[in-house]
C-alpha cells in the first residue's frame, strides 16, 4: 500500500494534537508504520506518543549543530514503533514560525526521514493557517489527505470553514483532498447533526464523531495517549473507531466552503441562537 | 522629429492592454505652458505596474544608498540577507575627503549582519546586536546606522529597540531605519525615511557656533563623482562658510551642527525636502532651491544666495567669481556648442536630475527632447505649488510625518515674514519652493513618469536621439540601438559635473559622445545577417 500523508489542521485549542496523537496509537496498534511531524513551533505534537517532550525539535538541532545534522538528532522512537519529530520554531513574537515549518520540512526530506515502508506520515499543524508556512504540509504535495478537527462551537466551525478555503486553493493546484470533519465533542446542543450537517454543506463527510471523555485529561496528565493509558477504556476504542474509519476512508474532495450567512444559517437551524430546538414548529 | 509629439505618446502606449493604457496616458504628458500659468497635470510617484520593467529603485536603496551612504563617518550596517549589501558598497559613486589621515572614514566598508535561514526563524535582533558590538570594538566610531532590508520587515525584527538598547550600553550615537525595500512605490519613500531619521537623531546635537558671517548647508547634493567638492570651493571663494552638506562629504558632527545655519540650500528638491522643511519649522532657517547644475543655472543660484545675504561684499565677491568661472567655461562652451548646437537629448533619471541636466544641455545648444523622472513626485514636475491639493497615496502613508515643533532654546526666526515675502518675489518662488521641471521647459515635449523599456525603445526609435541619459540598467540596452547613454546616477567614470568646472567636465564629455562617430557602426546584434545567420543555422 502506498504511504498516505495526512494533515490535520483545526482551530488552536479544539485538541489537534490529542486527537492526532491518539488516532495515529490506535493505528500502530494496527501494525502501521507511522511518523508524526509535529508543525507547531511550542513542539508539544509529540509528547503523548514519547511520554513527555521531545530533547530537541528539528530547527534547534539545525540551529546548533549547522550543516551536521543527522536524522537520529530529531527523531526519536514513540508508543508502538511510531517515530516522532518536531519542527519546533521561534517563542512567540519573534522571528518567522512559517518559514520555520518549511525549513524544517525540507531538512526532513533531505535526511530521508520519509522512509519508503512508512503507511503513514502525519502533520500536527498550528491552530489557523495564518501564512504561507503553515500551508506548506499541503503544498507541493506533501500531505494529500486533510481533516479538520471541528466542534458544534460557532469559532471552531468558522475556522474550519476558512481551513476549507485553504485547501480549496490547494486542491486546485496540486493533489490535496479534504478527507472529512473530526468532531472532538464540546457537549453543545445538536452537536454530532449539525456537524454532520455542516460536513454535507462542505461536500465532505464527519468522519468520526468523538464523545467528550475525561479520561483524555487523565491520559494526558500521565503523558500518556488514552490507548496506552488504558487500552480497555472506552474512548480508546472512540479513537480505534476513528483510526478505522481513516484508514478505510475512500472519501476524498475538493470542500465547497460556505458563505458567512449560511454558516450563521446553520447555527440558527440547530437552534443554537434562539434555543429553539429544531423542527419545532415556529408562530408566525 | 517633427512628429505630434500627442500622436508619439499614442505610439508608445498601445501595445498596452486597456487598463495599463489608461493609466500610462495618465503618466505620459505633452507639456504646453498655459495661459494662467499652470502645466498639465502628471500621475507621478505611483505604484510601477508589473511587467513594464521600471527603472526604479527600492526603498532600502534610497535610505542607506543615497541618503545617508554619502557620510563618512556614520557607520552604516545592513540588516538582512547578504545580497541587499550590493547597495551598500559605493555603488554610486559618492565620494568623501577626510580632513586628516587619522579622520574616520567608513565609506569603503561594507557591513552587514549576513542574515540565514535560521536567523529569519528565529529572528535577527541578537545577531544584529553582536554585529553592533563587534563594529563598534573594531572601529569606535562615533554614531551607528542600522538599515532595514525586506525580511526584517517580515519577522518583525525591532531595529529601533535594539538601536535604543545599544546607544545606552555603547554609549555612542545609534539609531535604526524602517525602510524595507517593499515600503513605498520607489527608492522615494526611503529618502523621507532616511531625512525624518537623521533629521530626529542627529539634527542639533552639536551647538559648536561658528563666527563666520554666511552660513549655509547644502541640502540633497551626495558628491557624485567629486560634484560636492566643486560647490564646497565655490562657496569658500564666494566667502560662505558651508557647515553642513546633506550628505555628500559629510561627517557626523557637521550634520549635528547643522542647526547653526543661517540659510539651506536645496539642490535635490526630492530627496531631502523634509529636512528643509523640518529645519525651518524647528529652527527658524528657510530654504531655498538651488541649481548648480549648468553654468548659467549656477551664476542664477550665487547670486540668489547673495540676494538673501544682502550685502555688498558678499555680492561683490560672488560676481567676482562668477567673472573667473564664467571666462573659463565661456571657452570651452563656444568650441563645444558649435559642435553641439541643435543635437537633441533625452533625461529620464531621478528626482531632480532630469531637469538639472537640462540646463547643461542647453547651455551648449542641445534640445531636451522627452525627459522623465524615475522617482519624483507631483511637485517635481508642477510645482510645489500643487502640494496643497496631492492626495497622499496608500504607501506614503506608511512613512511616519513627524510632527516638528520650534526648539524652545534653538528657535531663532532668521528672516521676517515680510523679508521672506519680498525673497519669495525675487526669486521666481524658489525661495522656499520649487517650481518643477516642466515649467522650465519648451512646449510640446513629451514628459514621462517612470518609463518604461518598451516607451524606451519605442521613443529611440522614433526619435532617434542623439544622446540618452538614464542608468546602468538602461546604459547597455540603449547604446546596442546605436545610441550613446550616458549614466547620470554614476556619471559612468566620470564628472565632477556640478558647478563651473564641472559644466566644463559635461560639455567636453557630452561632445565627445554625441560626435564620436563609432556609434553610426552600431548594428544592434539582433539586425546583424551574421546573426541571423547563426539563429537559421541553430533551428
Amino acid at each position: 500500500m502506498a504511504r498516505r500523508s495526512i494533515a490535520i489542521y483545526g482551530k488552536g485549542g479544539i485538541g489537534k494534537s490529542t486527537t492526532t496523537q491518539n488516532t495515529v496509537a490506535a493505528l500502530a496498534e494496527m501494525g502501521k508504520k507511522i511518523m508524526v511531524v509535529g508543525c507547531d513551533p511550542k513542539a508539544d505534537s509529540t509528547r503523548l506518543l514519547l511520554g513527555g517532550l521531545i530533547q530537541k525539535t528539528v530547527l534547534d538541532t539545525l540551529r546548533d549543530e549547522g550543516d551536521e545534522v543527522a536524522l537520529e538528532d530529531v527523531m526519536r522512537n514513540g508508543y508502538g514503533g511510531t517515530k516522532c519529530t518536531e519542527s519546533g520554531g521561534p517563542e512567540p513574537g519573534v522571528g518567522c514560525a512559517g518559514r520555520g515549518i518549511i525549513t524544517s520540512i525540507n531538512l526532513l526530506e533531505q535526511l530521508g526521514a520519509y522512509e519508503e515502508d512508512l503507511d503513514y506520515v502525519f502533520y500536527d499543524v498550528l491552530g489557523d493557517v495564518v501564512c504561507g508556512g503553515f500551508a506548506m504540509p499541503i503544498r507541493e504535495g506533501k500531505a494529500q489527505e486533510i481533516y479538520i478537527v471541528c466542534s458544534g462551537e460557532m469559532m471552531a466551525m468558522y475556522a474550519a470553514n476558512n481551513i476549507s478555503k485553504g485547501v480549496v486553493k490547494f486542491a486546485q493546484a496540486g493533489g490535496v483532498r479534504l478527507g472529512g470533519i473530526i468532531c472532538n465533542s464540546r457537549k453543545v446542543d445538536n452537536e454530532r447533526e449539525m456537524i454532520e450537517e455542516f460536513a454535507r454543506l462542505l461536500g465532505t463527510q464527519m468522519i468520526h464523531f468523538v464523545p467528550r471523555n475525561n479520561d483524555v485529561q487523565r491520559a494526558e496528565i500521565n503523558r500518556k495517549t488514552v490507548i496506552e493509558w488504558n487500552p480497555i477504556a472506552e474512548q480508546a476504542d472512540e479513537y480505534r473507531a476513528l483510526a478505522r474509519a481513516i484508514d478505510g476512508n475512500k472519501k476524498f474532495v475538493i470542500p465547497t466552503p460556505l458563505p458567512m450567512d449560511d454558516l450563521e444559517k446553520l447555527l440558527i437551524d440547530f437552534g443554537l441562537v434562539d434555543g429553539v430546538p429544531p423542527g419545532t414548529e415556529v408562530a408566525v | 522629429m517633427s512628429r505630434d509629439p500627442r500622436d508619439v505618446k499614442e505610439e508608445l502606449i498601445q501595445i498596452y492592454p486597456k487598463k495599463l493604457r489608461q493609466k500610462r496616458s495618465e503618466q505620459i504628458v505633452v507639456t504646453e505652458h498655459r495661459e494662467d500659468g499652470s502645466v498639465p497635470e502628471i500621475k507621478a510617484n505611483v505604484r510601477s505596474s508589473p511587467g513594464i520593467i521600471t527603472q526604479r529603485g527600492c526603498t532600502y536603496a534610497g535610505c542607506k544608498g543615497v541618503v545617508i551612504g554619502p557620510s563618512r563617518d556614520i557607520l552604516s550596517i545592513v540588516h538582512g540577507p547578504i545580497g541587499c549589501s550590493f547597495y551598500a558598497w559605493l555603488t554610486r559613486r559618492n565620494q568623501t575627503r577626510p580632513h586628516t589621515l587619522e579622520d574616520q572614514n567608513f565609506i569603503n566598508y561594507c557591513l552587514s549582519t549576513d542574515m540565514q535561514e535560521e536567523n529569519i526563524v528565529f529572528g535577527g535582533e541578537k545577531k544584529l546586536k553582536a554585529a553592533v558590538k563587534e563594529a563598534f570594538e573594531l572601529f569606535h566610531p562615533k554614531a551607528i546606522a542600522i538599515f532595514s532590508t525586506c525580511p526584517v520587515g517580515l519577522i518583525g525584527d525591532d531595529v529601533h529597540a535594539v538601536a535604543r538598547e545599544m546607544k545606552a550600553e555603547l554609549g555612542i550615537n545609534v539609531f535604526g531605519f524602517s525602510c524595507e525595500g517593499y515600503r513605498g512605490v520607489s527608492q522615494s519613500a526611503g529618502h523621507h525615511i532616511a531625512s525624518n531619521g537623521v533629521f530626529k537623531n542627529v539634527v542639533g546635537l552639536n551647538d559648536t557656533p561658528h563666527d563666520d558671517k554666511f552660513k549655509v548647508n547644502m541640502l540633497g547634493e551626495y558628491n557624485i563623482g567629486g560634484d560636492g567638492f566643486v560647490l564646497e570651493d565655490l562657496l569658500k571663494r564666494c566667502g560662505i562658510k558651508q557647515i553642513s552638506t546633506f550628505s555628500g562629504n559629510s561627517t557626523y558632527e557637521t550634520m549635528a551642527n547643522a542647526h547653526t545655519a543661517d540659510l539651506n540650500l536645496v539642490m535635490c528638491h526630492r530627496s531631502i525636502n523634509y529636512v528643509a522643511e523640518m529645519m525651518e519649522k524647528r529652527f527658524g532657517i528657510p530654504w531655498m532651491k538651488v541649481n548648480f547644475i549648468g553654468a548659467d543655472a549656477s551664476v542664477k543660484s550665487l547670486r540668489r544666495i547673495a540676494d538673501y545675504f544682502e550685502d555688498a561684499d558678499l555680492k561683490a565677491r560672488v560676481e567676482e567669481v562668477i567673472a573667473e568661472e564664467m571666462a573659463v567655461v565661456e571657452a570651452t562652451q563656444s568650441v563645444v556648442k558649435a559642435r553641439c548646437q541643435g543635437k537633441t537629448a533625452m533625461l529620464f533619471v531621478g528626482g531632480s536630475r532630469a531637469h538639472h541636466y537640462q540646463m547643461l544641455f542647453s547651455d551648449i545648444g542641445m534640445k531636451t527632447i522627452a525627459a522623465g523622472y524615475e522617482f519624483g513626485h507631483r511637485d517635481d514636475y508642477e510645482g510645489r505649488k500643487v502640494l496643497p491639493g496631492l492626495k497622499v497615496d496608500a504607501d506614503s502613508k506608511n512613512i511616519e510625518e513627524l510632527d516638528v515643533v520650534p526648539d524652545p532654546e534653538r528657535y531663532r526666526a532668521r528672516r521676517t515674514p515680510e523679508e521672506i515675502a519680498k525673497l519669495e518675489a525675487m526669486t521666481e518662488n524658489e525661495f522656499r519652493g520649487y517650481v518643477g521641471m516642466m515649467p522650465q521647459m519648451d512646449d510640446d515635449v513629451l514628459v514621462i513618469d517612470d518609463l518604461s523599456h518598451h516607451e524606451t525603445e519605442k521613443l529611440l526609435e522614433i526619435y532617434k536621439p542623439d544622446i540618452f541619459c538614464a542608468g546602468i540598467k538602461e546604459k547597455f540596452g540603449v547604446q546596442k540601438m546605436g545610441i550613446p547613454c550616458k549614466q547620470l546616477h554614476s556619471y559612468d567614470y566620470g564628472g565632477p559635473y556640478a558647478g563651473f568646472v564641472g559644466a566644463v567636465n559635461f560639455y567636453k564629455d557630452i561632445d565627445r559622445m554625441v560626435n564620436m562617430k563609432i556609434w553610426s557602426f552600431v548594428t544592434p546584434p539582433w539586425q546583424s545577417k551574421a546573426t541571423q545567420q547563426d539563429v537559421v543555422a541553430a533551428d
